[in-house]
């Protein structure tokens, strides 16, 4: 058995524009997606929208600098994951692939164990 | 001896690696036992002579190196054995290899898992099926040797990271998967068939190849229609071979070729691959892009070809595989078969697409119709514009000497509308 991280990668501006039935559908299809595919599922949570987000990185002197916003701007931000386990790539498709995504897609890492 | 074991590395490599994949649960580990066995087979075939089934003694020696090397292993090790070999069964050292289950397709399907890329799949395919060396799929794809040494590793790296199995695809993946596969194997056939740049048109040993993982993967899945399809398809474009460059090497359009120097066996088995693919289930788009060169194969001439038919065909094609160089293909057919003046208006519904746009291709379609509808100076642009993109030196030629036809801009134009 291995772990997987599926990172859900939707376009923010149709899901936070997304009207009050779109939304409730979603949410009912993640809890259904929850409910069938419990036994694989380690963990999983939403993010809050990107302009929440805060990024720290170094500059050249080693100065801790903190800017607002996502690491990286891009349409389809990282909106939420899922930690599920499977015995392998295949298996890990095959729940990642259920995983409700109107406005974007998902990736698929594998876990890296350490040490 | 030197040649037996040629042989036995031709016709048996995959077989044995795959076997051994099993075992070791690790392509390096098993790449090593095998390549020690067939070492270890120069020495011993020497003294004691050919054994009947090569393959088979091979399978035995590179298998009992692997459970050796999984000994020395240590059990940490063991526990982390990077490919998930499911539904694992221990075979005993020393079996009959006729009682041992064909692992190549579990392999073929590994190299072409879709998570990797199409040129790790193909550079992965070559070298564990075909028993290519890295030295030798670098030099087929015009790319130094550690180019392609970091590529394999790479693919190995996130096979063995992601766990991508060593197993046959379930029943609802399997097309999907299938389909990987036979993009992998025609990509190996195409770069062959006219290789993407250099000094000759064609890559004989790709060919080669393409034609042994396809007839493999027949022979292991022998009801596929796209299957068929992709091996009715190689044949019939492989046909045409000897008609394609002419004696100075310049490259022959199919409208010129001398139909005479086409392979009729290859035609023969062909068509009748085609006909049966069209009857054995829902046709993909490999069975339709066979059907197209079949249309081709059996007409008399260029001009007796049965446009219509290809025009529906690609229509068919179109609707399974919508992509822009069918597209292309459709719109120059549409050409032929009502004349350049209608090609010319499906050209243009098309050129806008990016991908086109930097397609040498469908700047010389395009030069061509204009060309025939006597729009010279239109013609001489396209040309030019065909030739700022074209990278294969065979096709340049062809380029070049269309361009010089049409004359220079204040010349003499009266050589510009010939056919």
């Amino acid at each position: 058995m291995s772990e997987y991280l599926v990172l859900i990668y939707e376009n923010e501006v149709s899901l936070t524009g997304a009207d009050e039935m779109a939304s409730k559908k979603l949410m009912a299809d993640h809890a259904e997606f929850g409910e069938k595919n419990g036994a694989a599922l380690r963990g999983g949570n939403a993010l809050q929208p990107t302009s929440s987000a805060t990024s720290l990185r170094r500059d050249a002197s080693g100065k801790l600098v903190v800017t607002d916003g996502a690491f990286a701007e891009t349409k389809e931000a990282l909106g939420g994951y899922y930690l599920i386990e499977a015995t392998d790539l295949d298996s890990a498709i095959a729940i990642a692939s259920q995983v409700p995504t109107p406005y974007g897609g998902v990736e698929v890492r594998p876990i890296w164990v350490l040490g | 001896m030197q040649a037996v074991l040629a042989d036995a590395y031709r016709n048996d490599w995959a077989f044995v690696l795959a076997a051994t994949i099993r075992v070791t649960g690790d392509i390096d580990v098993a790449e090593e036992c095998v390549q020690d066995a067939f070492s270890k087979a120069l020495a011993a075939w020497t003294v004691t002579g050919v054994p009947k089934r090569p393959g088979a003694w091979l399978t035995t020696v590179a298998r009992r190196g692997a459970i050796d090397a999984l000994r020395r292993q240590s059990t940490e090790e063991r526990v982390l054995r990077k490919i998930a070999v499911t539904d694992q069964k221990e075979f005993p050292v020393g079996i009959e290899i006729s009682v041992i289950p064909d692992e190549r397709l579990r392999l073929i399907f590994t190299c072409c898992h879709p998570a990797l890329s199409i040129e790790a799949q193909v550079a992965l395919t070559l070298k564990l099926l075909c028993g290519l060396t890295t030295a030798e799929i670098a030099s087929a794809f015009l790319v130094s040797e550690s180019t392609m040494a970091a590529r394999l590793t790479r693919a190995k790296l996130k096979i063995k990271a992601t766990h991508i199995p060593y197993t046959l695809p379930t029943a609802s993946d399997l097309p999907g998967r299938v389909d990987s596969v036979l993009d992998a194997l025609h990509l190996v056939f195409t770069t062959g068939h006219t290789a993407p740049s250099g000094a000759d048109l064609v890559r004989r040993d790709l060919i080669d190849r393409s034609f042994e993982l396809i007839r493999l993967l027949r022979e292991l899945l022998p009801e596929n229609a796209d299957v068929k399809g992709l091996l009715a398809l190689v044949l019939l474009t492989d046909a045409r071979r000897n008609a394609r460059v002419d004696a100075e090497g310049t490259m022959v359009l199919l409208a010129e070729q001398d139909r005479g120097l086409w392979d009729q066996v290859a035609i023969h088995e062909g068509v009748t691959i085609v006909r049966e693919a069209l009857q054995s289930g829902p046709p993909g788009r490999f069975v339709f892009m066979a059907a197209i060169a079949a249309v081709h194969a059996e007409a008399l001439s260029w001009e007796e070809t049965d446009w219509r038919e290809i025009v529906a065909l690609y229509d068919l094609l179109l609707a399974t595989w919508p992509s822009p160089v069918v597209a292309l293909n459709r719109a120059v057919a549409i050409g032929l078969a009502e004349g350049p003046g209608a090609g010319l208006i499906e050209l243009d519904k098309i050129s806008t697409d990016p991908y086109l746009a930097g397609y040498s291709y469908c700047a010389s379609a395009r030069a061509d119709f204009l060309r025939r509808l006597a729009r010279v100076d239109e013609a001489r642009g396209a040309y030019e514009e065909a030739l700022a993109m074209a990278e294969n030196q065979v096709e340049r030629t062809f380029l070049e000497r269309r361009l010089k036809d049409l004359g220079t801009p204040d010349g003499d134009d009266s050589t510009a509308v010939h056919r």
